[in-house]
């Protein structure tokens, strides 16, 4: 007993978790090459080098984030519009945390473990680390290195090679991201009426406010924030979650 | 664009990123019990993702008519439950050969 209890304070954790994490961070790191790369695209469109597409994504980690702040800067949006956009977008990852918090505070993970652990809080990374009895610090470090890497490479050469591209391929990938929310949030919609409810609400009222005159002037980071709180707030209202639900 | 102006961008974006990130890590260490709170922070992702789709999607590509088949070649795959690699390239080539058919015509 006294050895288990020996290793339950070793609050970080083992190479084991480690090397798992970097295991299951593998096909992450794969997929947010693609992502990153179409992000780095974007970028280069806007004006934005590979270099520093790839410290955004080093500095951020947050695809639709990311995004999204492509959209503020290239509209020449102020920084104060670009927090709100970013608190907005980016406010699942509180929930995250706070799930991720609960399993650390189990194995009695410290204060500076979890400075670290903040800063890959995605997610995929979110949803692995659900899958885990026992979550040490380690384990989500192993995943970040894998993970992370592939986020930052994947913008570098989306940078590059946006330059290089022919237009035709350009305006192909453009609809990439796109893709990728509709392949985050329809499947979950499809099994959920509330769900399913709440992504047609937002499009609708995203539309409104994009095409009726006057309503039509909000600039779109602001747009984002007030359809995302809006909908989101009628929903927790009128069809609470019954049980613990994550966000995806 | 001055590289000032980007490096302050760049510093808002991943200052209020990490601290959404780190405060329930370091300041709450015990589970959200309202249910209000907990059911609006579910339905965030899927309200901000899909009012950061539509419309712009439509816009996305270079035609109108590229776009649409975009999307609705991604609707139709993400429902079948297709990974997000799958979805993003498909709508892609769909884009790609709407717009290669549409040059011609």
């Amino acid at each position: 007993m006294k050895t288990e209890d020996k290793a339950n304070k070793n609050s970080v954790g083992t190479i084991d978790d480690l090397i798992q994490g970097m295991k299951d961070g593998i096909p992450i790191g794969l997929g947010y090459f693609a992502v990153a790369f179409t992000f780095g695209m974007a970028a280069a469109r806007d004006g934005i080098g590979a270099l520093w597409s790839a410290f955004i994504s080093l500095t951020c980690v947050t695809s639709a984030g990311q995004f999204a702040g492509l959209t503020v800067i290239a509209a020449g949006g102020s920084l104060i519009e670009l927090a709100l956009t970013q608190l907005i977008i980016n406010l699942r990852y509180l929930l995250m945390s706070f799930s991720i918090s609960a399993k650390l505070t189990e194995t009695g993970a410290g204060t500076a473990p979890r400075l670290l652990v903040a800063h890959g809080v995605t997610d995929e990374i979110f949803a692995i680390s659900q899958t885990r009895q026992q979550l040490k610090p380690a384990y989500t470090w192993g995943a970040m290195c894998v993970a992370i890497p592939g986020w930052v490479s994947g913008a570098f050469f989306g940078g590059i090679l946006g330059d290089v591209l022919p237009g035709a391929l350009l305006s192909a990938f453009g609809i990439a991201i796109y893709g990728m929310f509709l392949a985050i949030i329809l499947p979950p919609a499809s099994g959920d009426r509330a769900v399913l409810i709440v992504v047609l609400a937002a499009m609708a009222f995203r539309a409104v406010l994009t095409w009726v005159p006057v309503l039509k002037l909000i600039s779109p980071g602001f747009a984002i924030i007030i359809v995302t709180v809006v909908v989101a707030a009628v929903a927790a209202w009128l069809s609470p979650v019954k049980e613990e639900g994550g966000g995806s | 664009m001055t590289s000032g102006r980007l490096i302050s961008c760049i510093l808002v974006m991943a200052g209020v990123t990490y601290l959404i990130r780190v405060l329930p890590l370091v300041l709450f260490r015990r589970e959200i019990k309202s249910p209000y709170m907990k059911s609006f922070l579910y339905y965030i992702p899927f309200a901000c993702l899909a009012s950061m789709t539509f419309p712009e999607i439509l816009w996305s590509a270079d035609t109108t008519a590229g776009s649409v088949a975009g999307f609705i070649v991604a609707v139709i795959l993400a429902l079948r439950k297709k990974s997000l690699i799958t979805v993003a390239l498909a709508a892609c080539v769909a884009v790609f050969v709407v717009e290669r058919i549409a040059a011609f015509l």
